[in-house]
C-alpha cells in the first residue's frame, strides 16, 4: 500500500455514509470456518458457472476450511482482481449463492459473498503482496475512466508488465465503486483501499481531474488523438452519464435530485444532512431506485417508491426490495409522475397518475406530500468521449459497440468494457469484460 | 416396554449403560449425579497407588463442523487417596444399592492386588475390572497395556485376582495388540467370567505447528495418549466381534467400550455380543444427561423389533460376521441415482472418477470429451437429465451410472450428501451363491499369496 496516495484520496469526515452499518459484516474466524465447512465442494459447481468471472468458488471455500486463507484469496483474485468489492456488492442471491446446490435441496445456500470478503479482506490486510508483476515491457496503456472496468483492466495489464495511465475527470478515482455503491454494502473508503491495492500491483498511475475530449482547450484536458498517439493501447471504461430526467413540470430546482447524484453526495459530501426532509418519493423500479430508497429509509426518511408498472415487472432484485421493505420502504405500483408541486420554491408534493398495464387511467390519480424527489429512471450514456475516438461506434442505445469475444471497438487500438458497453450491469460484469479485453490487448501487444 | 435390565455374569444392573472408568467417575459425587440421571452402572476411575498428572492432558480432533470426533488423553489413574475413594464408593453403594458399582484396579505386586481387591469389595464393589488397557504413563511402569499386551502376565495377574476375589472379575483389554484373541484366551485360561474392551488406542493427537510440539502439549514436549471417542467405534466393534465369535471368549460376559455416544451405538455393540456398554467420551462432551435418550431410544428400538429384553438383542449380528472367503461372490449391487432428489453437486461423479471405477458419467458430453475426462468404457447412451430437485439448480446435471461397469462399491452413495438419493440396487447375476472358499474347494481359484498358499488352502478345504 502506498500511504501517501491513500491520504491523497481520503474521503472527508462527517459524511452521511459513515452512519450506515454493514448489511453483511466481516465474518469472525469461527463464523467463516463454520460456513466454509458447510460447503459440499461440488464438482463442476453451478456457482462457478454463475459467476461472470468464473471464480472457483468451492476451491476457495475449501481453502478457508483448511486454514489456507492466503490460498483462498489467491484463488479468488486470480479470477477476479476486484474480489474484495465484488464480495460485498455482488448480487450473490441471483448469481453464485442463487445457484448453490443447497437451494435445490431447499436449504440455505452457502454465504459465498461473505466467505469471499473474509478471505480477501483478511489476506490483503496481512499479505497484500500475493501477486508479482512481470518485468516491465515498456508498453503504455491509457485507460479512460477509473471505474471497476478500468481498475480491473489496469491491474491485469500491470501484472503483465505494462505501464498503465488512468485518466479520471473527477477528483476521486474509483467510479461507481467509490461513488455509487449503497453504503451498507461498500463504503467509499473501502473501495479506495481496494483501488490502492490494485495500484500496488505494478506501474499504474492515476491522473485525476483530467478530462479526455475530442479537442483539448486547456489544462486538465487531453485530446483523444494525443492519447492514441502516446499510448500503445486504450481502454475505455467510461461508465454511464448523468441521471435521466423526468421531463415534467416542477422538476427544475431544489428538492429534485438524480438518484446517482444523491447517492454520491451521501457518500462524499461532508456535513450533508437531510434536514427538513421527512418524506421522499423515489421514482423508478430498478436497482438504483431500490438503493437510494433503502438508503433514505435508513437515514430515517419516510420513503415510497413510485413505479409505473407492477411489482412483478420491476427491474430491481427481489431480495433488494425485500430488504428495503424491512427497513420501511413502501412501493407504489402502477403510478406515473405528472407534476412536482412547490410552495415558495420548495417541493411540497407530487401529482401522480394511476396506470393500468402501463397505460394511464383517465382522470385517476393522487397527490402525495413529499419533501424530496429522487429520480432513478436510468442514466444517460457517456457517449461524447467514446464518439471522440476515431472508429469507435455506438449502438442505437448509446452503448459502445465491441466484439463480444475480445471487447475490441471499431478502432483497432481501442478496447472497452463495463457499463458503457453493457448499459449498466454489476461490478463483476465489468471485471469479466475487462478480463476479455486484457486478454485481447495482450495478443495485440504481442503482435499476434 | 422392553426390559432394559441386564444380567452381567450374575450381577444385575438396571440397564446396560455404564460409565467407563475415566474422569466422569472420578468422585462419588459425579457417580451419584450420574445414577440420578439414569445410568445403570459406573466403573470407578482406576484405583491404585495415586499418581500426579500433567497438564495439559486432553487432545481433541475436530472434523469439519464436528467437534471432538476423537479425544485422546494422557491422564493416569486416580490422583486421590485410596481411603477417600473407598469412603465415597461405600456412600454410593449405600444410596444406590441396585446400581452396578465396578471397581477398576491397577497395581503391581501380588500383595497389592490382594489388598486392593479386598478393600474394593469391602467398599461395596459389585464387580472388579482389571485395567490391562491404559496405553500411557502406567504401561511404562509395567502396568496397564503393558500387561494387556503380554498374555502370560495378564493370565497370571488375572488368576491372582480370581483367587482373591469374591465378586466377578472383568479383564479390560487393550486394542494395542496384534491379535485380540491372545489376551482374550489368556483371560479365559485365568478363569475370569467377563471381558471389557476396548481401552484407548495409542495415539498422538496432532502437532502444534507453531511450537513444533506434538499434542496434547505438556510444556515443550508431549507423549502418546489414548485415543477414544466416536472415531474409534469401528475398531472397537471389530475387536468385540472377534471375541464374541470365539468359542471360549464368546461365552464370557462382555462390556463393550469405544465411541459409544447414543442408543444406536449401544444397540450395535450389544448386537455384536456386548451385554453392557461403557460410555466416557460422549459424557465428557455432553454430560450425564445423554443417558435419557439412550434409555428411551434403546427401549423403543427393542419394542419396534419385537424384543422384550436386552438379552434378546445380544449377539444377534454375530453369526453374520464371516471371513472374507465365506462371502458370496455372486451377489451384485449397482448404484442408482434418483434424478428427482439429486441436487447436482456431482460429488458421486468425481469420487467415482478419481476414487473408484469411472462408471459414473456426465450427460451432454461427446465421446471425445468423455475420454479426455478419463473414461475408458463408454455406455451406449447417457441420458440428458437436468436437476429437477425442488427450486432447481441452474446448470446442474444429474450424473448417470453405467450399470455394466458399476462394481457396486458404495463410494458414490457414501459421498452423496442427500440421504436416499443414491441407492444400491440388487441385480441378479444369474449365478448360484458361491464363495471364494467354495471355489478353492473346487480348485477353481487360487489364493493370493502364491502357489504355496494356494496349495495350503486346497489341502485345508479338501
Amino acid at each position: 500500500m502506498r500511504e501517501g496516495d491513500a491520504k491523497r484520496w481520503a474521503l472527508p469526515p462527517n459524511r452521511a455514509e459513515e452512519g450506515f452499518e454493514d448489511k453483511k459484516p466481516l465474518y469472525t474466524p469461527a463464523e467463516a470456518l463454520a460456513e466454509a465447512n458447510r460447503c459440499l465442494y461440488c464438482s463442476g459447481a453451478p456457482c462457478i458457472q454463475a459467476c461472470p468471472t468464473g471464480i472457483d468458488v468451492p476451491t476457495f471455500i475449501r481453502k478457508i476450511g483448511t486454514g489456507n486463507l492466503k490460498g483462498a484469496a489467491r484463488t479468488i483474485l486470480s479470477a477476479n482482481l476486484l474480489g474484495q468489492s465484488c464480495a460485498q456488492v455482488c448480487p450473490v442471491e441471483v448469481l453464485c449463492a442463487g445457484s448453490c446446490v443447497y437451494t435445490g435441496w431447499g436449504r440455505e445456500p452457502i454465504a459465498i459473498g461473505r466467505l469471499q470478503r473474509y478471505a480477501v479482506e483478511n489476506t490483503l490486510a496481512s499479505h497484500p503482496a500475493i501477486f508479482q508483476a512481470k518485468p516491465p515491457t515498456g508498453k503504455r496503456i491509457a485507460l479512460v475512466g477509473s471505474g471497476p472496468a478500468s481498475i480491473a483492466a489496469a491491474g491485469l495489464l500491470a501484472l503483465e508488465g505494462h505501464t498503465c495511465l488512468i485518466y479520471e475527470r473527477k477528483a476521486l478515482p474509483g467510479g461507481l465503486n467509490t461513488l455509487g455503491i449503497a453504503p451498507y454494502k461498500l463504503k467509499g473508503q473501502e473501495a479506495l483501499r481496494e483501488l490502492e491495492w490494485v495500484l500496488s500491483l505494478g506501474r499504474i498511475e492515476v491522473r485525476t481531474g483530467i478530462e479526455v475530449v475530442e479537442t483539448a482547450t486547456g489544462p486538465g484536458q487531453v485530446s483523444t488523438t494525443e492519447l492514441l498517439a502516446s499510448h500503445d493501447a486504450v481502454f475505455l471504461g467510461l461508465g454511464l452519464g448523468a441521471d435521466a430526467r423526468l421531463g415534467i413540470p416542477g422538476e427544475q430546482g431544489e428538492g429534485v435530485q438524480g438518484a446517482t447524484h444523491l447517492i454520491e453526495r451521501l457518500k462524499t459530501e461532508p456535513g450533508l444532512t437531510l434536514e427538513g426532509v421527512r418524506r421522499a418519493l423515489v421514482i423508478g423500479g430498478g436497482n438504483t431506485a431500490l438503493d437510494i430508497a433503502h438508503e433514505l429509509a435508513l437515514l430515517g426518511v419516510e420513503v415510497a417508491m413510485v413505479y409505473r408498472r407492477s411489482e412483478q415487472e420491476m427491474g430491481g432484485y427481489v431480495h433488494e426490495l425485500d430488504a428495503a421493505r424491512l427497513d420501511g420502504v413502501r412501493l407504489l405500483e402502477n403510478r406515473q409522475p405528472v407534476e412536482i408541486l412547490r410552495e415558495d420554491g420548495r417541493v411540497v408534493a407530487m401529482r401522480l397518475a394511476f396506470l393500468a398495464e402501463g397505460k394511464p387511467l383517465p382522470g385517476a390519480g393522487e397527490t402525495l406530500p413529499t419533501d424530496l424527489v429522487a429520480v432513478a429512471i436510468g442514466q444517460e450514456r457517456a457517449t461524447q468521449v467514446a464518439r471522440a475516438f476515431a472508429g469507435v461506434v455506438l449502438d442505437e442505445r448509446g452503448r459502445v459497440k465491441v466484439d463480444p469475444l475480445t471487447h475490441r471497438t471499431g478502432n483497432p487500438k481501442v478496447w472497452s468494457g463495463g457499463d458503457c458497453v453493457n448499459g449498466g450491469k454489476e461490478v463483476v460484469n465489468a471485471v469479466a469484460e475487462a478480463k476479455l479485453a486484457v486478454r485481447d490487448i495482450q495478443r495485440y501487444l504481442a503482435g499476434e | 416396554m422392553a426390559d432394559l435390565s441386564i444380567d452381567f455374569c450374575g450381577i444385575r444392573s438396571p440397564n446396560p449403560f455404564w460409565l467407563a472408568s475415566a474422569p466422569p467417575t472420578n468422585t462419588g459425587d459425579q457417580v451419584m449425579r450420574a445414577f440420578d440421571a439414569g445410568w445403570g452402572g459406573a466403573v470407578w476411575k482406576t484405583l491404585g497407588n495415586p499418581i500426579v498428572n500433567v497438564t495439559s492432558r486432553f487432545g481433541g480432533i475436530d472434523y469439519g463442523n464436528t467437534r471432538l470426533m476423537g479425544l485422546n488423553n494422557v491422564e493416569l489413574i486416580t490422583d486421590r487417596p485410596l481411603e477417600v475413594n473407598f469412603r465415597e464408593m461405600r456412600e454410593v453403594k449405600k444410596r444406590f444399592p441396585k446400581h452396578t458399582l465396578v471397581a477398576s484396579l491397577m497395581v503391581e505386586t501380588k500383595e497389592e492386588w490382594r489388598e486392593i481387591i479386598q478393600r474394593s469389595e469391602d467398599a461395596g464393589a459389585d464387580l472388579l475390572e482389571l485395567n490391562f488397557g491404559c496405553p500411557h504413563g502406567m504401561c511404562e511402569r509395567g502396568m496397564g497395556s503393558a500387561v494387556g499386551a503380554e498374555p502370560k502376565v495378564l493370565e497370571e495377574i488375572a488368576r491372582w485376582a480370581v483367587a482373591f476375589a469374591r465378586v466377578p472379575v472383568i479383564v479390560k483389554l487393550t486394542p494395542n495388540v496384534g491379535d485380540i484373541l491372545e489376551p482374550g484366551e489368556a483371560a479365559v485360561r485365568a478363569g475370569v467370567p467377563a471381558l471389557s474392551l476396548i481401552n484407548t488406542v495409542k495415539s498422538i493427537m496432532g502437532v502444534d505447528l507453531d511450537r513444533m510440539v506434538p499434542l496434547p502439549r505438556v510444556g515443550d514436549a508431549s507423549t502418546n495418549g489414548g485415543y477414544c471417542g466416536p472415531a474409534v467405534k469401528p475398531i472397537a466393534l471389530h475387536l468385540l466381534s472377534q471375541l464374541a465369535r470365539h468359542p471360549q471368549c464368546g461365552k464370557l460376559a462382555i462390556s463393550g467400550i469405544g465411541g459409544i455416544s447414543n442408543w444406536r451405538d449401544a444397540a450395535e455393540f450389544i448386537a455384536l455380543g456386548a451385554t453392557s456398554v461403557q460410555v466416557c467420551t460422549a459424557v465428557m462432551h455432553h454430560g450425564f444427561r445423554i443417558v435419557e435418550d439412550m434409555l428411551e431410544g434403546l427401549s423403543d428400538f427393542l419394542d419396534e423389533k419385537g424384543m422384550s429384553s436386552v438379552a434378546e438383542l445380544r449377539g444377534r449380528a454375530v453369526p453374520a460376521y464371516r471371513e472374507w472367503g465365506e462371502l458370496d461372490l455372486s451377489y451384485k449391487l449397482v448404484a442408482d441415482i434418483n434424478p428427482d432428489t439429486c441436487i447436482g453437486c456431482q460429488l458421486c461423479y468425481v469420487a467415482c472418477m478419481d476414487g473408484s471405477h469411472q462408471c459414473i458419467h456426465l450427460p451432454g458430453r461427446t465421446e471425445e470429451q468423455s475420454r479426455q475426462a478419463g473414461h475408458t468404457h463408454l455406455p451406449q447412451h447417457v441420458p440428458e437429465r437436468a436437476v429437477t430437485a425442488a427450486a432447481g439448480t441452474p446448470g446442474a446435471r444429474v450424473p448417470f451410472v453405467d450399470e455394466e461397469e458399476c462394481v457396486g462399491c458404495n463410494l458414490c452413495q457414501l459421498v452423496c450428501p442427500v440421504p436416499g438419493c443414491i441407492t444400491m440396487e440388487e441385480v441378479s447375476t444369474g449365478r448360484p451363491p458361491e464363495s471364494w472358499n467354495d471355489r478353492i474347494a473346487q480348485g477353481k481359484s487360487y489364493v493370493p499369496g502364491g502357489l504355496e498358499a494356494t496349495e495350503a488352502a486346497r489341502r485345508r478345504n479338501r
